[in-house]
């Protein structure tokens, strides 16, 4: 353990020096002595020592001044002072300006030992402590966001850079493409993410209840408040709190959360109690909420406030590379929840999924692989698995119209354009069918 | 490589069959000729009034001029209580690949810490602990084998949880230095 740790030592007595670098050599450290503060810092300067075992008083510069310029030069060098009875106090200032310890002289062999083992153990340690920090560095908990599209890696580049930081964040994107798992992704990458991830859905609460819910509220504070109830922001305390749906809440709990997002204080509902919590704020919206602003239906000074930083995640559409991972990941996902072996996928059913829109983008794709794995062969998933009919012929649609002609096609298409069976199917006569044919210009593919 | 041997100068008043003994065991952990010197030396000088003690690094410095060609290492025995200014005692020490050391039986005596005398434990320590300088003086660090004789010791309980002998891996280095 002793191995490749330095110790300099630094006394204006040669007896003190060479007693000190005898016992610290057969020990196994690499030692080296200094006079004086002068020639001791111009020694650091040079090479970085992991301990500085330094004399509170000598002349020229004494050990406390020293320390404070060691610390400045080598900030992660351990500092312990040596010192005798008559300076103790001084000492104890030392430790007070970051000082590692003090040893009064003469000490007995086995504190010296005890003292330089604990060091060295701290300088393991913190070298341990560093790694395993430069571990936690490299994202965690973002098992769930699939997708090595470079849209998703630019969104986790981001993650990772925010994660760090304390800085509120807006994540954007339309609905099902997963910015809770983003923000989930960001708590559990920062500092806070032994603390709480407090999860509110704006959107499903009324503005009492979310006041409520928020703030918390205290006993009688309304009829049915029968306890006193701590809020989301007070459970988010040392943590994060996600707002998700931020556009819908009203124009009184925006300026709410503004006071509270500035003083990081809030009162619950019926109390008077100030209340102090640190947490970091992420929201989640599918509007556009600086359109919002220019409507005059979200505060403009909130919008700033939390939007700090933008995440914007890509709709499915965007990222179609990302379709053939997320297809295993959720069979695997769900093969694993109904104990069933894991299923290959037809390439064509894949080929298909490929050419969707996805309206609703990641959770309308795990919806349909869903139900493929319930209503399939259990080998594998076909084309004729996929809800391609009523379902999905939705996503690209969007007037009456459009919805007419692609279930006209999708009918002459099974019928292999009969016209008889097709028209018997649409339960319209073979002349309407005639005519829609034309009007939309139908054709046999 | 030298025939000249490794020298125990017994400094005060010891036992000579003791002594003897002593020179044996070492000889064969060291697997090299040791021999056994009375010396009268004049110790007041090494008095420290202040600390009560004796200096060991000015009796180490006085063993260094002892006939300095003759012997390949040389060790100061003593029955004095040993210090040097940083601590506030030395079971012993030695120059560090140098050719001398001093060890001091004074603070192995179980009399010192209230415990009826153990002639046998004693000698046991003294010997640990000269075989423990010569290492140093040939070069050998402390060693982290829980019952190599270069183990650190700070307390005479330390002293007697390891053996007087090297860990294979001391014993090693030792074959390469001597």
């Amino acid at each position: 353990m002793s191995k490749n740790i330095s110790i300099l030592i630094v006394d204006d007595e040669e007896s003190v020096r060479d007693s000190l670098f005898n016992w610290f050599v057969v020990d196994g450290y690499e030692v080296a002595c200094a006079g004086n503060a002068k020639e001791a810092l111009f020694q650091i300067e040079s090479r970085p020592f992991d301990i500085v075992l330094a004399d509170i008083k000598m002349p020229g510069m004494d050990g406390l001044e020293m320390h404070r310029r060691i610390k400045t030069l080598n900030k992660d060098a351990i500092v312990i002072i040596m010192t005798a009875f008559a300076s103790v106090e001084t000492a104890v200032q030392a430790l007070k300006d970051g000082a590692y310890d003090y040893v009064t002289k003469p000490f007995d062999p086995d504190d010296l030992s005890h003292l330089i083992r604990n060091a060295t153990k701290h300088i393991v340690l913190k070298s341990e402590n560093e790694l395993l920090r430069e571990k936690v560095l490299s994202l965690e908990n973002v098992e769930d966001i699939i997708g090595k599209s470079d849209a998703m890696l630019k969104v986790l580049k981001e993650v990772e850079s925010v994660a760090q930081s304390n800085s509120s964040v807006i994540i954007t994107g339309e609905s099902g493409t997963g910015k809770e798992l983003i923000a989930r992704a960001i708590h559990f990458n920062s500092p806070r993410k032994y603390f709480p991830l407090v999860s509110v859905h704006c959107g499903a609460l009324t503005e009492s209840l979310l006041e409520s819910e928020l703030f918390g509220h205290e006993k009688g504070a309304f009829t049915g408040a029968m306890f006193n109830r701590k809020g989301r922001f007070e459970m988010a305390d040392g943590g994060t709190i996600f707002l998700d749906e931020i556009a819908t809440i009203s124009s009184k709990m925006q300026i709410e959360l503004l006071r509270v997002l500035e003083s990081k204080s809030f009162v619950r509902v019926g109390g008077n109690k100030e209340i102090k919590s640190d947490f970091r704020v992420i929201c989640a919206t599918n509007k556009d909420l600086k359109k919002m602003v220019e409507h005059g239906t979200f505060r403009e000074d909130l919008y700033y406030r939390l939007n700090v930083v933008n995440i914007h995640v890509p709709p499915l559409r965007e990222r179609i590379d990302d379709i053939p991972l997320l297809v295993n990941h959720f069979i695997k996902k769900y093969c694993s929840d109904m104990s069933k072996d894991v299923l290959t996928i037809e390439p064509a059913a894949l080929k298909r999924l490929e050419s969707l829109e996805f309206p609703g983008n990641v959770r309308e794709l795990e919806n349909m692989i869903e139900r493929a794995i319930v209503i399939g062969n259990n080998k594998e998933i076909r084309l004729k698995d996929l809800p391609l009919g009523s379902e999905v012929s939705y996503t690209s649609v969007e007037s009456l119209n459009d919805l007419e002609k692609k279930h006209i096609q999708q009918i002459l298409a099974k019928y292999d354009w009969n016209i008889s069976r097709s028209s018997k199917a649409l339960q319209i006569d073979r002349v309407t069918l005639y005519n829609k044919i034309r009007k939309y210009n139908l054709k046999p593919e | 490589m030298n025939n000249k041997p490794i020298i125990l100068f017994a400094i005060g008043q010891f036992d000579e069959h003791c002594l003897n003994s002593l020179a044996q065991d070492i000889s064969v952990e060291y697997r090299w000729p040791v021999v056994v010197q009375s010396v009268e030396m004049d110790l007041n000088p090494f008095y420290d009034e202040n600390r009560r003690q004796y200096d060991g690094n000015k009796l180490l410095k006085a063993i260094e001029l002892i006939d300095t060609e003759t012997y390949f290492k040389k060790i100061g025995l003593f029955q004095i209580d040993l210090f040097i200014p940083i601590l506030t005692y030395i079971f012993g020490q030695a120059v560090f690949n140098g050719n001398s050391g001093i060890v001091s039986a004074f603070r192995l005596k179980n009399e010192l810490y209230g415990l009826k005398p153990d002639h046998p434990l004693l000698f046991k320590r003294f010997k640990k602990v000269i075989i423990h300088e010569l290492g140093h003086s040939l070069g050998l660090i402390h060693c982290q084998h829980p019952k190599c004789v270069m183990r650190s010791s700070t307390y005479v309980e330390d002293i007697d949880q390891k053996s007087a002998h090297f860990c294979s891996s001391c014993k090693l280095k030792l074959d390469k230095l001597i």
